[in-house]
């Protein structure tokens, strides 16, 4: 048996034999998606390199490594996110705590913030809101080239669920705070669902964070839908250490005139792999996707963006930074797909990374698919260095060579940073990208959070 | 305050600089005109440190230290200033942040405390107005999207900003309308000092009625081939460069036929 049908078999393995407690702790409606799912997985398995989408991102080494399944929360671990508080000063949000994926049961599994808008377990919401969710759930995450997105939906128990009905603008964020804490290597799923009505708004903040020092592989799915004229906001920090592996898949559907905006922020991580589908189902709709990655040393950081165009006149936009120290690699991979209806698309990308040694590298690929004629595309990527001519004129007016670089980068990061429309968060994050780049902060102290276990 | 002496200096192996010669003393206005191509930009380059261009031969001496051994920042602290041809945009760098560093570091250059917050914020104040230009300019990225005249005013308030001792103004006038040029003369004439010194590279006389210069100077080809007071400026503006190439061409002549 070659390596990648033993991992398969492996992850085939462990769907068989948990599958009854995994279903025990969950809703029937999810529940009965789980067959067809596992089905799908075992045709597609995990993605090797010959997929297109993962060309650069070796996931053999992280599903080869001999994890602890997570399936049932456990209860101490449940207290620590009780206990758990972000420090970001001035953040004004509806706050959240994950562990391994699970929602802790404290004060009801689901919650109402705002006049009818709930927050709080998936496992729960299937079962008292099972009208919105069996709606939503499973109906956007769809792929068919990528096996993880079903191996998540046919092992996944909890997660966040979130919605705001027709006509809400929910104007306070909610936070969900990803914790990954075990003592053991362990190998997590979760599984988002976000409903945003007709002209409701709602703004998220996912912030991906491990507290102990293990090895850990996350594959978390998050599906959101944006009704018409809606507006939504998903805002993903991530801040984790060198031995934790990150796959991130997040679907967002876009209805007639919404607007939707994905930023994605990577401080810190060993292998990030973010995926972001924002699919323009109805006319007028903008999509908005963005991401930054600072990385050093061997961490890996592959952002994969697919905006489909489905139908007219819906705008897009893609920009994605990043700078590289020491042996860091990176992978963009911006996919515009644009439908034969889809006319008048105005879509465009921009992938920029300096690479700040010889040794860092980053492949960048534009992905264009384009089947109508009345479309305007643009894309362009550039991989280089600080650009010498900035650099002159900031030391001209008296700035040394070290300030002149940084003031650079911070700058070059910022046009990212800004996309967060949360100034207390954007602040922070500002912060925290000088701290990065001024290489002043071990992993801890640039944290979002302070908690009260310290890893080193 | 400034000697050029017999300056060589080279781009990529060519020969730009041919032996320059001039000398500015404290509160001197001086005008360095020139064809297109003939090494003013250059020149300034060399002043304000930029790289690229390989000085050959020749010295250059700041208020008595070797100029060309000090790292462009260090030039900017003790007080030169270059007004860019073309400024650079850097969007992401607000103009704020930028030059409440740039202050800063020529504060703590000087062995005083950094400007509180306030205190930047009103010094920025006094000079936007000096210069007249407009909040929505300096709350943007520096020179982001900036229109071409309204980064050549962009300059002269980083100038006001800083106070130099010495300002080479690189075609600052190119680009701006008959009120931004005058208003961008009076900003130099207001922040000049007594003591302070401006060389302005100008095409065209015009700028010469409101910044008046003590000595006007003809670059071409790499060398100053002709100095002489403020009426050569007009000159040059009805008669242009022709009669000076000729003059020049038949001075390298005799320099050829002269004995090393
Ligand atoms: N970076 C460079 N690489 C190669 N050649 C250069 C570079 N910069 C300037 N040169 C060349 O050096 C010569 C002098 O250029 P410079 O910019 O100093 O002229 P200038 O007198 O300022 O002209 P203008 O009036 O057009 O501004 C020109 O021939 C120009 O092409
Ligand atoms: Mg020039």
């Amino acid at each position: 048996m070659d390596s990648e049908t033993k991992i398969d078999e492996r992850y085939a393995e462990l769907f068989r034999s948990r599958i009854e407690q995994i279903s025990a702790g969950s809703a029937p409606f999810i529940n009965s998606l789980r067959e067809e799912a596992f089905g799908r997985f075992r045709e597609l398995g995990v993605p090797d390199r010959k997929s297109e989408a993962y060309r650069y991102t070796n996931l053999e080494p992280l599903f080869s490594h001999h994890y602890h399944d997570y399936i049932i929360p456990d209860a101490g671990d449940l207290n620590y996110a009780r206990n758990f508080e972000c420090e970001v000063e001035d953040l004004d949000v509806h706050n959240l705590v994950l562990v391994n994926g699970f929602y802790p049961p404290n004060g009801g599994a689901l919650k109402t913030i705002d006049p009818g808008v709930s927050l709080g377990s998936l496992t729960e919401a299937a079962v008292s809101q099972s009208e919105v969710v069996e709606r939503h759930y499973g109906r956007y995450a769809a792929s068919d080239e990528d096996g993880l997105i079903h191996l998540n939906t046919a092992l996944a128990t909890d997660g966040v669920f979130i919605n705001v009905p027709e006509g809400v603008r929910s104007e306070k964020p909610v936070q969900i705070v990803n914790l990954v804490r075990s003592e053991k290597d362990i190998f997590v799923q979760h599984r988002n669902l976000v409903v945003v009505g007709e002209d409701a708004e709602a703004t998220i903040i996912i912030c991906d964070h491990t507290v102990s020092p293990n090895n850990y592989l996350t594959n978390a799915v998050t599906e959101v839908y944006v009704g018409a004229n809606a507006r939504f906001t998903l805002i993903r920090v991530q801040n984790e250490h060198n031995k934790a592996a990150k796959l991130t898949h997040t679907f967002i559907h876009q209805e007639r005139g919404s607007y939707a905006s994905s930023v994605n922020i990577t401080l810190h991580g060993g292998v990030v792999r973010n995926s972001t589908y924002h699919h323009l189902g109805g006319e007028g709709a903008h999509a908005n996707a963005a991401g930054l990655y600072l990385t050093d040393r061997t961490q890996h950081v592959d952002n994969f963006v697919s905006v489909n165009h489905a139908v007219a006149d819906c705008t897009s936009n893609q920009l994605f930074k990043g700078v590289l120290d020491d042996v860091a690699t990176g992978t963009f991979n911006g996919r515009i797909v644009v439908r034969p209806d889809a006319q008048r698309t105005r879509a465009y990308q921009s992938n920029n990374t300096i690479l700040l040694t010889d040794d860092a590298r980053m492949d960048t690929r534009p992905q264009l698919e384009i089947f109508a004629d009345d479309v305007k595309c643009s894309h362009g990527a550039t991989v280089g260095q600080i650009d010498d001519n900035a650099l002159f004129y900031l030391m001209s007016r008296g700035i040394n060579r070290r300030e002149a670089r940084l003031m650079l980068m911070f700058g070059f990061a910022h046009e990212v940073v800004q996309e967060i429309p949360v100034e207390a968060l954007q602040r922070r994050i500002d912060t925290l990208v000088m701290q990065r780049l001024r290489g002043e902060l071990t992993r801890c102290a640039s944290c979002m959070m302070r908690c009260r276990e310290s890893v080193q | 305050m400034l000697i050029v002496d017999n300056l060589k200096a080279s781009i990529d192996g060519k020969q730009i600089l041919k032996g320059m010669t001039l000398t500015v003393n404290p509160g001197e206005i001086h005008a360095i005109m020139g064809p297109n191509g003939s090494g003013k930009s250059t020149l300034a380059s060399v002043l304000a440190g930029r790289e690229f261009v390989t000085v050959n031969e020749g010295t250059v001496t700041y208020f008595g230290e070797n100029l060309l051994e000090m790292e462009p920042e260090e030039r900017a602290k003790e007080g030169l200033f270059l007004g860019f041809q073309y400024p650079i945009e850097i969007p992401g760098v607000s103009m704020v942040n930028f030059m409440k560093t740039a202050v800063n570091e020529q504060r703590k250059h000087r062995g005083l405390e950094p400007l509180s917050a306030s205190d930047f914020l009103k010094l920025m104040r006094e000079k936007k107005e000096l210069v007249e230009i407009d909040s929505k300019l300096t709350n943007r990225s520096v020179n982001e999207g900036f229109s071409g005249g309204e980064k050549k005013k962009n300059e002269i308030f980083q100038m006001a900003m800083l106070e130099p001792k010495l300002a080479i103004l690189d075609e600052t006038d190119s680009g701006l309308d008959i009120d931004a040029l005058r208003v961008v003369a009076n900003g130099v004439n207001k922040i000049k000092r007594p003591d302070s010194s401006v060389v302005v590279i100008t095409h065209y006389q015009r700028l010469l009625d409101f910044i008046v210069p003590d000595v006007v100077h003809v670059l071409y080809d790499g060398r100053i081939v002709k100095t002489a007071g403020r009426e050569l400026a007009l000159e040059l503006e009805q008669k242009g460069y022709d009669w000076i190439r000729k003059e020049a061409e038949k001075s390298d002549e005799t320099w050829t036929v002269k004995p090393k």
